[in-house]
């Protein structure tokens, strides 16, 4: 029987929730790399027992980790234990939390400052990961989204990073933080097509290269944001809170914006509002189901200014009919007195039939649904924050 | 020999317990141990400076005979106890966030 592995990132370390195929009963492990920011964990789809982990810290900056056994041990690329600290050319190791934006004549330049809160110009100021994205066939090519937003890839297994700098080109002066910072938090890969990836950025929008990376172009058509952009044409500048895609249909996204939830059908060069009669149109997360391409989950949140689920009701909403018409999932989640937020990395699917549906809460809580969001039960109750969930389905 | 005190995060990804010590050729330095430091545990490159502009990190400080050296010039001599081995070099996660 297939297993299931759930790999949740929070506020003070990441753990790993194992269950059989069945996923009636779990194991928690964790927490690993106890007291930081796991702002996201993901495994390779092409190696399993390859995860990468983005470890952040105000006060010690940026760590990578990985594991090449599922899990149970961790090094930062390139600086494994027991083996020489500087590599046969005398170089130091330890390149693998070493994020530099790309400044070179020829693709660096010439844009290297975005837009400020007051208007102003400001060069890009590396953060932190928000998001590791590996390949989906080379366990050592992995993408990292980051703060202040750009898009790095890795090519030896997370040793070491290079920019994706044709993105700045696509009027990256026009881009500006939003409340959580400008983050590149979605990166979508394109099965069918290796040479396209998606990615989001707050409070930029989306993006789309249809050539490997090396050159970008927004795709934000149809978005609306009144109360963010008087333009009603902006090509940038929206506040787009996450993308998803299933993953046979790659022409076809769903997105949560700041207010809204849209949906294109030619891979992003149009989009229109699928918000329906959902209770409110703002949120975080958005999923597709791993086999109806059609069927959709988003959960919404009451406001822009009030981050937590109206009602003080945990509902998480399923369209069946690729937007528009959503019905609310609330078998087995708290329908009175809560109050928790559910952010953007934190929702997954699995790709056992039925479907399952995960997400974690700003609570400590990890629901899981093995019956495509029929029914939900509290896997683990109270972690620390959750900042990110991914699930992987194991033979 | 230099000894360096690492908050418990640093010394976790070192894979270290107790205090690390460290030969430092030359003037002692804030500068030089660090150099010390990141060459012989290169994991923590990045974390205590950054990598470029080898600036400390905003929420790390520097202690060391009961003084805050963090604002010290990286290149200005330690006192003669941290360079003698008597007091160690404290690199710490500065208190912040209330």
């Amino acid at each position: 029987m297939s297993r299931v592995r759930l790999l949740a990132g929070t506020k003070k370390g990441a753990f790993i929730l194992t269950s059989d195929g069945t996923r009636k009963k779990w194991e928690v492990n964790g927490p690993l790399f106890g007291g930081w920011e796991m702002y996201h964990l993901k495994g390779s789809p092409a190696d399993p027992n390859r995860l990468y982990a983005s470890q952040t810290s105000g006060w010690f900056g940026q760590i990578i980790q990985r594991s090449d056994d599922g899990g149970k041990t961790w090094h930062q690329p390139g600086t494994p234990p027991g083996e020489p600290t500087t590599a046969p050319d005398g170089t130091p190791k330890g390149e693998s939390n070493k994020f530099l934006y790309d400044t070179s004549e020829v693709s660096g330049r010439p844009l290297t400052t975005h837009q400020w809160y007051d208007g102003t110009q400001r060069p890009w100021e590396f953060k932190r990961v928000w998001h590791l994205e590996p390949s989906l066939n080379d366990p050592d090519m992995v993408y990292a989204g980051v703060e202040d937003a750009a898009l790095f890839r890795s090519t030896d297994g997370g040793q070491s990073w290079q920019e994706l700098a044709g993105l700045r080109s696509a009027k990256g002066h026009l881009w500006q933080p939003g409340a959580g910072g400008m983050c590149l938090h979605s990166i979508i890969l394109d099965r069918k097509n290796p040479q396209r990836i998606f990615i989001a950025i707050s409070a930029a929008g989306v993006f789309r290269t249809d050539d490997g990376g090396k050159t970008w172009r927004p795709v934000n058509r149809g978005l609306k944001s009144q109360y963010e952009l008087p333009d009603p044409d902006a090509e940038v500048g929206h506040c787009v809170h996450h993308i998803a895609m299933n993953r046979t249909r790659p022409n076809v996204l769903f997105m949560q914006k700041h207010w809204d939830v849209m949906r294109s059908d030619d891979a992003g060069e149009s989009w229109h509002e699928v918000s329906g009669n959902l209770p409110t149109d703002f949120g975080f997360p958005i999923d597709v189901h791993a086999h109806e391409p059609e069927t959709v989950y988003v959960i919404p949140i009451k406001s822009d200014s009030e981050h937590y689920v109206p009602e003080g009701k945990l509902r998480v909403y399923r369209s069946r009919t690729g937007g528009n018409e959503w019905e609310a999932l609330t078998n087995g989640l708290p329908q009175h007195d809560c109050y928790v937020n559910i952010l953007r990395d934190a929702m997954a699917v699995d790709s056992l039939d039925p479907c399952g549906i995960y997400f974690g809460t700003t609570g400590g809580q990890v629901y899981g649904s093995a019956d495509a969001g029929d029914h939900w039960e509290p896997i683990v109750r109270d972690l620390p924050a959750v900042l990110s969930v991914e699930v992987q389905v194991l033979p | 020999m230099i000894r360096v005190v690492l908050p418990a995060h640093l010394r976790t990804l070192a894979r270290v317990n107790g205090e690390v010590t460290l030969e430092v050729e030359g003037p002692v330095t804030q500068r030089a141990i660090l150099d010390a430091l990141e060459a012989r545990y290169p994991m923590l490159r990045g974390t205590v400076r950054d990598h470029v502009t080898l600036k400390r990190r905003a929420f790390v400080r520097f202690f060391a005979c009961e003084q805050d050296l963090s604002h010290e010039s990286p290149d200005a001599l330690l006192p003669d106890a941290v360079a003698n081995g008597i007091e160690p070099f404290l690199i710490v996660g500065a208190m912040a966030g209330g």
